[in-house]
């Protein structure tokens, strides 16, 4: 029973885990948390949808397709959104993220309506592995994989390539950046590109699992933001362990606890975590000499 | 027509109505260090903006080799080998001092994603630049006794290796022109002594033209070839250091009347 719950935990920590690296990504560059992200995943989903259904393109040619799409949209909601703030503000840029999440939405439902719908996957949920005593599902070990491999892909970039180590610069000085040779204009570009191919990632991953409708991702994005919270936003490796820390304990508790109260100790762990480490618990916690 | 190495022919800039640099035009010589001095708020710093592309002129020009580089921007002007130091230090306070010159070094660096993310043999072709670039930075902390910092967190450091840290990382981009902007500003004076020797070690051995903002004055008169005061934005004179501390104009309006420049430091 331990051991399920575990695993379980695990598959769904590895989706809370894409989300928060997704949001995090994009904060570690202009310290905005993008309340978009959900939608934009789910947008994203759908066009996979609409190309392996609609059109009857291969996965291959749809999946793609709409990680494809995910990167433009990631550009263009940067350029034609965030861009265009006047001496923006924090609070202003995260407003102006809450409000292409609501056109997003409206797209959404407008194209496609609120009919649930099942978008097919050519991995199985309902095959499964035997690990021990339990099981996990090809899905599962699939949603895993691709995890544990943007991690490290990801890892590798911030870590070793200059595009990484620019981001890092533009995040804590936008100005000495400029100055210094760096594209601050170009490197937002990338950086929503690539945090909404992510998210786009987590979506395609989740539909099969949950349905296929305009809130898909409602849920999903809160619990990536609290993973983030909980991992600490400034570091990647910190916010994916906040993903699968989220899931394991959330469904150890929904498994010995209380299952209908499973959805609150996320929120739960967010509170006592905001209470006493603030910058999430495996962030450097950073004291400003005054 | 414009063979001066740097030259600014006629700057402007206003802000509203008020005009922050009006009509200011001088040219620097390869080699040289050019002093731009003034009061607080006579547009020192603006034109500074304006030079490394942060403000963009209302009318004039900036030439530098021969190129026409106004209202370029700032990432560009880094490329043409225009690096510069701000008045109120802009460093990556959460990356160490060697991160922080390493970031000097962005222009520089040619390597891929693909090849940075995935390089581990030590004669590959990433780690061969890695080590070149290493060795370009190690040679600036030397030069400015950056070693105790190098593995600090800059926003950890006080305020007067802050400032070295910067300057570090603006030599790093291998500029053929550098703006220090008070440099001195917040140092005490065993420490402005050593920033003499070094921005005198940059111009004779790295061979870097330098404008210089400062308001220690007898640093100014020690190190500059040629000094331009401004005023409201608008230039009185410029010349030899000697000819500018002498000028009637700039007694006045600089330090105020029946003093002599220098002295009083």
């Amino acid at each position: 029973m331990f051991l399920q719950l575990l695993l379980s935990g695990i598959a769904f920590g590895s989706l809370y885990a894409l989300i928060a690296l997704a949001m995090v990504i994009i904060y570690k560059t202009s310290e905005v948390p993008n309340f978009g992200q959900g939608e934009m995943a789910m947008l994203s989903t759908f066009v996979a949808f609409m190309l392996l259904d609609t059109y009857g393109h291969s996965f291959f040619v749809s999946f793609s397709g709409a990680l494809v799409f995910a990167a433009f949209l990631g550009v263009f909601l940067e350029f034609v959104f965030l861009r265009r703030a006047k001496d923006p503000n924090i609070l202003s840029l995260i407003l102006i993220t809450l409000g292409f999440e609501m056109i997003l939405y409206g797209v959404a439902s407008w194209k496609w309506g609120a009919d649930q719908r099942d978008l097919s996957f050519p991995v199985s949920d309902f095959d499964l592995v035997n690990i021990g005593p339990a099981v996990i599902s090809y899905l599962n070990l699939a949603t895993l994989l691709v995890t544990l491999v943007l991690m490290v892909l990801l890892f590798l970039f911030f870590r070793y390539t200059k595009v990484g180590i620019a981001m890092k610069a533009t995040q804590q000085n936008p100005m000495a950046a400029r100055i210094n040779g760096i594209r601050v204009n170009r490197i937002l570009s990338v950086t929503w590109a690539m945090s909404s191919t992510i998210g786009a990632v987590a979506g395609m991953l989740l539909a099969p699992v949950a349905t296929l409708d305009p809130n898909l991702m409602l849920e999903p994005l809160l619990k990536g933001f609290a993973s983030a919270v909980l991992g600490g936003m400034t570091t990647l490796v910190g916010a994916a362990l906040g993903g699968y820390m989220l899931g394991i304990i959330e469904n150890l508790f929904g498994g010995y606890v209380s299952l209908e109260f499973k959805s609150i100790v996320a929120f739960g762990i967010i509170v006592l975590v905001l209470c006493f480490r603030p910058s999430g618990l495996f962030a450097k916690h950073y004291v400003r000499k005054v | 027509m414009n063979e001066a190495f740097f030259s600014v022919e006629n700057l402007c800039i206003s802000f509203g109505g008020l005009m922050a640099v009006d009509h200011v035009s001088f040219s620097v010589n390869k080699g040289f260090i050019f002093s731009i001095i003034g009061p607080n708020g006579a547009g020192k710093t603006t034109i500074f903006n304006c030079i490394s592309g942060l403000y963009k002129p209302s009318s004039g020009t900036v030439f530098f080799q021969g190129e026409d580089i106004t209202g370029l921007k700032p990432h560009r002007i880094a490329t043409k080998g225009i690096a510069r130091t701000f008045q109120n230090i802009e460093l990556f306070s959460r990356m160490t001092t060697m991160e922080n010159l390493m970031l000097g070094r962005h222009i520089h660096m040619k390597t891929g994603v693909l090849s940075g993310a995935t390089f581990y043999r030590r004669g590959s072709k990433a780690a061969r630049e890695e080590i070149r670039h290493r060795e370009h930075v190690e040679k600036i902390i030397d030069l400015l006794d950056l070693q105790s910092a190098r593995n600090q967190f800059v926003g950890s450091l006080p305020y007067g290796t802050q400032k070295l840290v910067e300057l570090g990382r603006a030599l790093a981009v291998e500029p053929k022109l550098l703006l220090l902007d008070e440099p001195s500003a917040g140092m005490n004076s065993e420490e402005k002594q050593d920033l003499v020797f070094w921005i005198k070690d940059i111009q004779d051995e790295l061979g870097i033209t330098i404008l210089l903002i400062e308001h220690d004055m007898k640093m100014v008169m020690d190190i500059s070839d040629r000094v331009l005061a401004i005023n409201f934005g608008r230039p009185i004179i410029e010349g030899v250091p000697e000819e500018v501390q002498r000028h009637p104009d700039v007694l006045k309006a600089y330090l105020g009347e029946d003093e002599t420049i220098g002295d009083a430091a």
